[in-house]
């Protein structure tokens, strides 16, 4: 099923470049960092994973997991099946770790300039100014530089550290979980990213434990030329809940940027996961001149009975979304669930959606799927819904509505089901709407300016998603949305 | 207070307002009345400022400003506001937001202080009061799920909020059963004031039983053909519509 805006579809937008300018809110995180870094040069050969791994001073097992990897990922190619233009990449020319100069040991030997950047980004990273209850893993292009609240968190004997940090703390927690979801062969960019993942967070929250506050990763890449390989792995035992989110941000640069990363979630008995994004990495310019790939395989396993994980997404930046966040539902009665909300402004791509992988008996699935286009974008969701021979009693609800902004955007739905289990009901809605004409001079009647009515009718949209983002986040995203959607209506 | 001079104005390329001229005091309610196409609805839109409703000639003067030359939100802002003949459904848009946003809108595009949550909802409380409407409608979508009835006594709802100068009510009576018109009529009634106008388009005399104008205008073809009081509406429910467009040609002479 597939629908495509044509000149018929949405008589709102009128090209005005002036209100879009005297508005001039623009992407906010476009800054660059000016500090000293140490890195290897670009190129990647069995040579550049072992310099890597011995940077991070890894365990044997690690260097020879990702050279396993990289010598399965020569023998794969890029997947083609997404409804994108993407330009075969030059992994030859991208550097694989970038890393500020000086290595702190504590928050107070951080560099102020790195310490400013979060900052600015409104991710304080002393304690005393952080958020309350939020805990934060701040990584800086291909490392963490601090966590927050570790100390506290371990008290309550939560885990909560970087990647890096975790393998040489913790392997055998790493050994048992790393792989166990997305195993370094299950796509081209994950067999990459096993390679050559540089850091990202590391999640453990023990048998019965309600995790004291937020977790929240946040994510930025600064150095040029530089890939970002996010591994993210999240474990929670029998009985624990842990609710975690992630931001990202990337200055302006006029080259295409790489973010290729792989995250895992593993949900034991009677576990739940909430997992959400808020992604704002640099979208390009107005012409589609640069801007970040995000390239991203997330999947999480209800490992265990009665589990359940959730994820939340936002995703307004990129100049390209490939993102499928998705469940196995393995334990019976687990569950899982997707919320979503992606835009796309100018020449963004965005092809996003859900795999829910239904084994256990009685595990149910929800999916909600709101995407926005304006100006010359492409959104498109691509969504598997799949219920084994196993799966009797197995329930799945999807409903995906797209949002038209201007007459040159597409929107595009794509769902599959493979249902094996007579006794399994599964359900699909889809509408394609637009700010109709009648919707924004109803408002502006009543005395609400253009921009602001078009902020509010997609925000009344967006609400069933945004309603699932903890608190403070949900008043970001919807300034996200207003920033993305910028110009969209002259 | 407000100034209609020789007003022209096109609808897709078609002429439907061709010469009207009107003119209404502070505190008076005038009825539009007129055939179907006669352009009743044009002249609030236009009046409004509806994209799409071009005007060709003629002048609109409100408080002595120009209101041609103003957006639709700074006509609003000026005290215009027009009850909408189809309320339109804003999904998952909050009633009491969208009412709150548009009042501080109103506020501050007038250089006044913006309602803080507390403030808005005490103006909200009475104003239910005297609209009679139960606090159920402030929770939901904006007209989402609303039955005809539902929609129109928000449009009358929003009217009391948002207290404007002139009111213009598009057909507010099509559609509503006896009780609902009797409740829509009694909510307009208690805002009428010295300050404030009203423009009430109808089709019909019934509305015109609940709500006494001081003038009625009959509109045929894209003018006003005849002015009276409140015995016109009558006569014209006696005579029908007929009757005006033959009085017009000067067929016939008013009827006894």
């Amino acid at each position: 099923m597939s629908s495509e805006t044509n000149d018929s579809t949405a008589t709102v937008l009128r090209d005005n470049a002036e209100v879009a300018e005297v508005l001039g809110r623009q992407y906010s995180a476009g800054f660059i960092t000016q500090i000293e870094t140490t890195g290897l040069p670009p190129g990647l050969n069995e040579e550049t994973i072992r310099q890597l791994s011995a940077i991070k001073h890894e365990p044997e097992w690690m260097t020879e997991w990702r050279l396993s990897a990289y010598r399965h990922w020569l023998t794969m190619e890029e997947p083609k099946w997404a409804h994108l233009k993407l330009e075969p990449q030059d992994y030859q020319k991208i550097s694989y770790y970038s890393a500020p100069k000086k290595k702190p040991k504590s928050l107070d030997e951080v560099d102020p300039a790195i310490l400013d950047t979060y900052d600015k980004l409104g991710v304080p990273l002393h304690e005393r100014a952080a958020l309350a209850g939020v805990a934060v893993d701040a990584v800086f292009d291909s490392v963490s530089v601090v966590t927050t609240f570790r100390k506290q968190l371990a008290d309550a004997g939560v885990l909560f550290c970087s990647m890096s940090s975790a393998i040489r703390d913790y392997p055998e927690l790493v050994q048992k979980y790393l792989g166990s979801v997305v195993p370094p062969g299950d796509n081209f960019y994950a067999a990459l990213n096993s390679a050559v993942f540089s850091d990202g967070s590391f999640v453990f929250i023990p048998k019965g434990v309600r995790c004291p506050m937020e977790l929240s990763t946040y994510f930025r890449i600064n150095a040029q030329n530089t890939g970002q390989f996010e591994r993210t792995l999240i474990v929670a035992e029998a009985g624990s809940h842990v609710s975690y989110l992630e931001g990202c941000t990337a200055p302006k640069r006029d080259e295409n940027q790489l973010h290729a990363a792989v995250v895992e979630l593993v949900a034991l008995e009677k576990a739940e996961i909430k997992y959400s994004t808020v992604q704002n990495w640099y979208p390009g310019d107005e012409n589609g001149k640069g801007g970040v790939y995000n390239i991203v395989t997330k999947r999480g396993e209800c490992r265990g009975d009665d589990s359940k994980i959730t994820w939340t997404q936002v995703e307004t930046g990129s100049a390209i979304t490939w993102k499928y966040p998705s469940v196995i539902l393995r334990g019976d009665r687990s569950v899982g669930e997707f919320h979503s909300v992606a835009v796309t402004h100018h020449y963004q791509q965005a092809d996003t959606g859900t795999k829910m992988v239904h084994i256990g008996k009685d595990t149910k699935s929800k999916i909600i799927s709101k995407g926005i286009s304006a100006g010359k974008s492409n959104n498109s969701y691509r969504g598997l819904v799949e219920v084994k021979k196993s799966a009797a009693g197995a329930r799945n609800y999807t409903s995906c509505d797209s949002l038209l902004i201007g007459k040159k955007c597409g929107a595009h739905t794509f769902p599959y089901m493979e249902v094996k289990n007579p006794t399994a009901v599964v359900e699909h809605e889809a509408t394609t709407s637009k700010i109709s004409d009648d919707q924004m001079f109803y408002c502006r009647s009543r005395g609400i300016r253009e921009e602001d009515a078009v902020s509010m009718i997609v925000d009344g949209f967006c609400k069933q998603v945004f309603r699932e983002l903890p608190m403070e986040f949900a008043v970001e995203a919807k300034k996200l949305m207003e920033v993305s959607l910028q110009g969209a209506i002259g | 207070m407000l100034k209609i001079e020789n007003l022209h104005a096109r609808v897709a390329g078609k002429e439907i307002l061709k010469g009207l001229t009107l003119a209404v005091n502070a505190g008076e309610v005038h009825a539009i009345m007129g055939p179907n196409g006669a352009g009743k609805s044009t002249l609030g839109n236009v009046l409004a400022g509806r994209p799409g409703y071009e005007v060709t000639a003629g002048s609109v003067e409100f408080n002595g400003v120009n209101i041609l030359e103003l957006p639709p939100e700074e006509r609003a802002a000026a005290g215009v506001f027009l009850a909408l003949q189809y309320p339109v459904e804003i999904p998952g848009v909050n009633n009491t937001y969208f009412l709150r946003t548009a009042l501080n809108a109103q506020r501050k595009a007038r250089g006044e202080n913006e309602l803080d949550s507390m403030a808005f909802l005490k103006t909200v409380r009475e104003k239910l009061k005297i609209m009679q409407i139960s606090d159920d409608l402030l929770k939901r979508a904006v007209n989402e799920g609303f039955s005809g009835g539902e929609k129109k006594r928000n449009e009358i709802f929003q009217m009391a909020l948002l207290e404007p100068k002139l009111a213009i009510l598009d057909e507010t009576d099509s559609g509503l059963d006896i009780d609902a018109l009797k409740q829509v009529s009694q909510g307009v009634n208690a805002l009428r004031s010295p300050e404030r106008s009203f423009l009430v388009i109808t089709h019909y005399q019934r509305l015109l039983d609940y709500i006494t104008p001081d003038f009625v205008h009959v509109l045929a073809d894209g003018k006003i053909v005849e002015s009276g009081d409140r015995t016109l509406a009558l006569k014209l429910e006696e005579h029908g519509y007929a009757w005006v467009k033959e009085h017009e040609a000067g067929v016939v002479g008013e009827p006894a």
